[in-house]
């Protein structure tokens, strides 16, 4: 059945340059470094509030945040030490988030809460993830336990495992297939036997023929796991896409997976959760590819939440020449950082640092309508004229071109020959778009 | 401060101290392609590059002064309608270069010098600067042109030669059709003429072989789409094979499709980025809206040739047929907002 539905790719997409340099650069542990900053929030949802105050002596896997609010996830320290400053700190988002600064003490003592976990069922084994901290380890950072906790009436039977790794440069997903392979089959047995999945679908771009051999050997004899080659082609791993390549199923406009029966989980968050059970250490450190042309040493590192960018880039040689700019996640949707302060959180997975050549981008000049945007959007939108009608404020226009339904991969940006900022200008609409919606609530019909 | 430790520990003394001062942040994506608009026009004059040399080698050096009067002409244009207006110079996407060069490959070789400067200065000027530059003009600029020029000069942009002679007044192949019984079937150009282009004619209309060459290479470039040359050519060639004869069915489609206009209109001119649907339904309309109109203008009128007029009439309705064709989203229902 799977065969018949199979289709390997989705209309639309780029080819982006992968630069995959570091995939052969084995994980190596940072040192514990001297302080670590948390946020309250890494996730989508509600933040977190502190649960320690300044001068706590905290424990590796302690919580430090929570939330009584069901979509959110606790935060844990990963270090011993003692809580030096707890306060609002301003990201790259904008916003300032609520942080905890602790100073480490170098004992890294654990905390007496982390013991091994063995559910007993649905329900239990939930409510264990939802104490982990877990989010999605992709990027965008949707607590894991809400999306195992489909809406009533829906029925999940597919766990599509996403492996694809599309974004250019980052290796992390690719190194924890190489080097934990038995956890992500751990991860997904447990997944299939606790949550009652009927089948299970690992998809990997097929520019990684070494993970795909692996994930295979792994599987092999499985018979309700399959691994799938997908083609390399961005944004590949973008969650719609994803389901479509391997399922052949479209998740409504405005809806989540679980509508189409679908559960997607990226591969390190499967791998997690079998570490998880089996250490009862909560999410407190992240692999984070560290590359870029102003980097002495690229490579792979397992740095703890909370470590600053500054002292990830030192454990990796530091900057060999002027850094002009660093983002966090990967060159098509990351975040470019305007601090090195900025922690590794639980969504980081790729720090680049660019020097000035490839920081400065082009100009913009006028679009001429060559329709490549139109051609490489994989959700089918006219990016041109979402531009053109956000640039002249005409919100009655603009909404005709469905802006919201934007995934924002920025594949149109990127082939635009006018070098137009395309997607910048679609978060811009979708924005308008809300806001007047949200004013029509609030003040009624005419 | 931390910043600071990173530089002394890669012990390079060159590096700025004020790093984080210096970052770039915007949002993202950080990386481009690489493509531009320059590039584009570069494999659009690459691509008529055939047509115009087929052009020289049947009307002789005439036609290569036409050219080099036209392109100057509009690159002149361009570059003093940019000062006027004030804007950024735009000389250097090309654009005016292929307007010129298509404005030319669509004159007679004989039009007076002077005639042909004027026509890239309505081009450049009326049809494209004053309506806003690149990708804002609402028709064709260098088919714009031409038909302000044959109403402007009849009889100077319908004085036709034959390939190889000079100043010989001659017919062109659809010219002769249109006169029907009157004209001897010895008149009538053979099909491999047609498709050389050893016919009277526009200097890069004639060739259908060196047209086609260089629509096949815009094809395997990526810079145009197969919708609309193929539609456009299909539906001339489908009328006229209907209606072109004495009975139903019955007429000469491929003297039709291979003689006049039809080549350079469905590869060049109907392809035209700012004067052609951006969605895909969009540009089947388009196609087959100027294979029609192109077979009634032929078929029905007094002109014999009817490609400038359909893809301008189809140009002005580009806007109207974007907004029907807007594509349900990924996941959408059938109607959407």
């Amino acid at each position: 059945m799977l065969f018949l539905n199979r289709r390997g790719t989705f209309r639309g997409g780029t080819h982006v340059p992968m630069h995959k340099e570091t995939s052969d650069m084995a994980t190596v542990t940072m040192d514990l470094p001297a302080k670590v900053r948390i946020p309250m929030q890494q996730h989508l949802g509600a933040p977190c509030i502190p649960t320690v105050a300044k001068g706590d002596k905290v424990k590796a896997g302690q919580i430090i945040g929570s939330s009584d609010k069901y979509v959110s996830a606790p935060v844990h320290s990963g270090v011993s030490g003692t809580v030096t400053a707890v306060n609002p700190i301003m990201y790259a988002g904008g916003c300032e988030v609520m942080t905890v600064e602790i100073e480490t003490d170098g004992l890294q003592e654990t905390h007496e809460s982390v013991k091994p976990h063995s559910p007993a069922d649905k329900d239990d084994f939930i409510r264990i993830i939802s104490g982990s901290g877990l989010v999605g380890l992709g990027g965008a950072g949707f607590p894991e336990h809400v999306k195992l906790k489909p809406p009533a009436g829906l029925e999940v039977d597919t766990l599509i495992v996403n492996a694809a790794e599309c974004e250019p440069y980052i290796t992390s997903d690719f190194r924890e297939m190489i080097e934990n392979s038995t956890d992500i089959a751990e991860g997904v047995r447990l997944l299939l036997d606790i949550m009652g999945y009927k089948k299970a679908i690992i998809g990997i771009e097929d520019n990684k023929p070494k993970a795909i051999d692996l994930m295979k050997k792994t599987f092999s004899g499985n018979e309700k796991v399959s691994v799938e080659s997908l083609k390399s082609i961005y944004p590949q791993g973008a969650e719609k896409m994803l389901i479509y390549s391997l399922t052949g199923r479209k998740v409504p406009q405005g809806k989540l997976p679980s509508e189409v029966g679908v559960i997607v989980m990226n591969v390190t968050t499967v791998s997690f959760i079998a570490k998880y059970l089996r250490t009862g250490m909560p999410l407190v450190g992240k692999r984070v590819t560290v590359v870029g042309n102003a980097v002495s040493k690229p490579g792979n590192v397992y740095a703890l939440i909370g470590t600053s960018i500054s002292d990830v880039i030192n454990a990796c040689g530091g900057f060999s020449i002027q850094p002009m700019k660093v983002i966090t996640g990967g060159p098509m949707m990351g975040a470019a950082q305007f601090s090195l302060e900025t922690p590794v959180t639980k969504t980081t997975n790729d720090i680049l640092v660019f020097d000035e050549k490839e920081a400065i981008l082009p100009a913009e000049s006028p679009c001429i309508r060559c329709g490549r945007c139109v051609d490489v959007c994989p959700i089918g939108l006219l990016p041109l004229y979402i531009n053109l009608h956000t640039l002249r404020k005409n919100i009655d226009e603009l909404v005709k071109f469905n802006p919201c339904d934007c995934i924002e991969c920025g594949s149109c940006s990127y082939v635009c020959p006018a070098k137009r900022k395309l997607v910048q200008s679609i978060r811009l609409g979708k924005v308008m778009v809300r806001n007047v919606a949200l004013k029509a609530k609030t003040t009624g019909p005419a | 401060m931390e910043a600071l430790k990173i530089l002394k520990k890669a012990g390079n003394t060159d590096l700025d101290i004020n790093l984080e001062k210096n970052l770039v942040v915007s949002p993202s994506p950080h990386i481009t392609g690489t493509s531009s608009t320059s590039k584009i026009m570069r494999d659009v004059i690459i691509a008529l590059s055939p047509a115009a040399a087929a052009g020289i080698y049947y009307f002789g050096y005439r036609a290569a002064l036409v050219i080099a009067v036209t392109v100057a002409a509009c690159i002149l244009s361009e570059y003093i309608s940019c000062k006027v207006l004030k804007k950024a110079n735009t000389v250097s996407d090309l654009s005016a270069v292929v307007t010129g060069i298509l404005l030319a490959l669509n004159l007679t070789p004989s039009i007076p010098l002077w005639i042909a400067a004027v026509g890239g200065v309505v081009a450049i000027v009326i049809v494209k600067q004053v309506f806003g530059g690149i990708g804002q003009n609402f028709m064709n600029p260098a088919l714009a042109a031409r038909v302000i020029m044959i109403v402007s000069w009849p009889e100077a942009m319908t004085r036709w030669i034959d390939p190889g002679t000079d100043a010989v007044s001659a017919a062109t192949p659809l010219a002769i059709i249109k006169k029907g019984a009157e004209i001897t079937e010895a008149a009538r150009p053979v099909y491999f003429d047609l498709f050389i282009g050893n016919i009277a004619g526009c200097i890069g209309e004639t060739s259908v072989a060196a047209l086609l060459a260089g629509g096949i290479y815009l094809l395997i470039r990526k810079v145009i789409s197969y919708e609309i040359p193929l539609t456009y050519i299909g539906t001339v060639a489908l009328m006229t094979w209907v209606l072109g004869g004495g009975t139903l069915f019955s007429g000469d489609f491929i003297y039709h499709i291979l003689g006049g206009g039809l080549f350079i209109g469905a590869f060049f001119m109907a392809t035209d980025y700012t004067t052609s649907p951006i969605t895909y339904k969009g540009r089947l309309i388009m196609g087959v809206g100027c294979g029609l109109l192109t077979s009634l203008i032929r078929l029905y009128t007094g002109y014999p040739e009817g490609v400038s007029f359909s893809i301008l009439i189809m140009n002005i309705t580009v806007p109207l047929i974007d907004r029907y064709t807007i594509p349900v989203p990924f996941g959408g229902s059938k109607r959407s907002a």
